[in-house]
């Protein structure tokens, strides 16, 4: 189990390092984010009434939109100076490669989560201190780590990268964001994780698919 | 240096293709524990190809092939920690500093004493003043010394180099050479590609030149020098390509 964790962390670690000296990940996926969350909060014009309805839809729009910039750059640092060559030349298995790249992003994403979900709040007007909330935000960012990390693979690999991806994610990670746009819609609504009923374990269960198939499909991609 | 028995690369009827053009085809080759060999041979003519596919890049289409004591396609885990590539791109991070680069890979492959090995191949590379700047400032010459660090670092058995020489200024070749004496009289082997005749010839126990998906010996003395560089590479018929 060692052997499988420890490049996962070394993965992690070195992003983390490239992340701090660049900064350029972080930035603009908070850029882009709180862009897109002033501009759907003022076009909407989302009143009391209507918060509910409107504001998860643009709450996992940003949070999606963003997640594809942190997934497209985790595999584009690998590529520049053959870095993922690197990587398959050493004796780490392929999923402990996956993950670890998964693991990023999902670091990545949930760090501008937890930065864009208060500003959110305040302009909405809904408390986002509610643990059914944050629950679904974790398992659905889990999702959206471990298709984009797959996808971000393949995507890197030819020349039109940027545009390949989302078209590549956004249709296998539909379930996932369906299921966060209606838990997210019952936890701001005042329910519990109990209220919020099948939307998570729908949630989950999506998550599990993907851990299984994802580090599958991802060891057969990197193959010559 | 702990050696497998047998030789440090076996290779036995070898074909790749990349769809439907053959670059090796019925390849055989034996490099003994302790040798250099030099492989020459045009463009194109799948040197890096082989590199690819011995060190566990590439997949072959047919052939059976033991690198390092272990067959490549068994046991691929086992072959790469006993192999060092440099290759042309450099494999490096450009916002890491040179340290931290060889602490990235010592950790990978489960080095315990990945700091110390870290400071002693620097060293061993002229890179100990240079080793807590970022790669970027590095000149390319600098970067490849680097890379042949990363090769070494997890002390494997035997060193793949493609075109080593390239952008190296002449304090780096004679580090690089004798690097590469030192690493077969220990009883390392290694299989290295270049264009430059003379300096290739001067280094190996062995040359030979791959042309038509084979290697050619005794290599390099049944060619002139000019001739290896204008070769052609060969269809699976024979026949030149166009």
């Amino acid at each position: 189990m060692t052997d499988f964790l420890r490049p996962v962390g070394v993965l992690v670690w070195k992003d983390i390092l490239l992340e701090l000296r660049s900064r350029e990940l972080i930035v603009s996926m908070l850029v882009f984010g709180l862009m897109l969350v002033v501009v759907f909060n003022f076009a909407l014009s989302v009143t009391p009434q209507r918060v509910t309805t409107v504001a998860p839809g643009i709450l996992w729009a940003s949070f999606a939109f963003a997640g594809v910039l942190a997934m497209s750059r985790a595999f584009a640092r690998e590529r520049e100076q053959g870095g993922l060559d690197g990587l398959l030349l050493t004796p780490v298995s392929r999923d402990s490669i996956f993950l670890g790249k998964a693991a990023s992003i999902f670091l990545f994403m949930v760090l501008v989560e937890a930065i864009l979900l208060p500003i959110f709040a305040g302009l909405m007007g809904f408390s986002a201190v509610s643990f059914a909330l944050l629950l679904t935000i974790l398992l659905a960012t889990a999702g959206f780590a471990l298709v984009g990390a797959l996808f971000a693979a393949i995507a890197v690999q030819t020349k039109s990268r940027e545009i390949l991806l989302p078209v590549l994610f956004f249709p296998v990670v539909l379930p996932v964001i369906v299921g966060a746009v209606e838990a997210t819609k019952l936890a701001i609504g005042g329910e519990s994780v109990v209220g919020i009923g099948h939307w998570l374990p729908l949630i989950g269960a999506f998550d599990a698919v993907f851990l299984v198939i994802c580090p599958w499909v991802f060891s057969l991609v990197v193959e010559e | 240096m702990t050696l497998p028995p047998g030789d440090a690369v076996t290779v036995r009827g070898l074909h790749k293709s990349f769809g439907d053009w053959p670059v090796l085809w019925g390849l055989d080759l034996t490099v003994p524990w302790g040798e250099l060999l030099v492989l020459f041979g045009a463009n194109g003519v799948g040197k890096t190809t082989l590199l690819r596919i011995l060190s566990t890049q590439a997949k072959p289409d047919a052939g059976s092939l033991v690198v390092a004591g272990f067959d490549q396609r068994r046991s691929p885990q086992a072959v790469r920690r006993r192999v060092g590539v440099v290759a042309h791109q450099t494999f490096h991070y450009d916002d890491l500093t040179c340290r931290e680069n060889l602490h990235y890979y010592g950790r990978l492959f489960g080095l315990e004493d990945h700091r110390a090995r870290a400071d002693e191949v620097l060293a061993r590379l002229g890179l100990d003043r240079r080793a807590d700047r970022r790669v970027r400032t590095l000149s390319n010459g600098m970067q490849k010394r680097l890379s042949i660090a990363r090769a070494i670092q997890h002390r494997p058995r035997l060193l793949l180099l493609d075109e080593p020489e390239a952008g190296l200024d002449r304090e780096s070749l004679d580090i690089l050479r004798d690097l590469l004496q030192e690493w077969t009289q220990s009883g390392g082997s290694a299989v290295m590609t270049t264009h430059d005749t003379e300096l290739g010839r001067s280094w190996a126990h062995r040359t030979g030149v791959l042309d038509a998906g084979k290697i050619q010996f005794p290599g390099l003395d049944e060619y002139s020098e000019g001739e290896v560089a204008s070769r052609r590479p060969m269809a699976a018929s024979g026949e030149p390509r166009r």
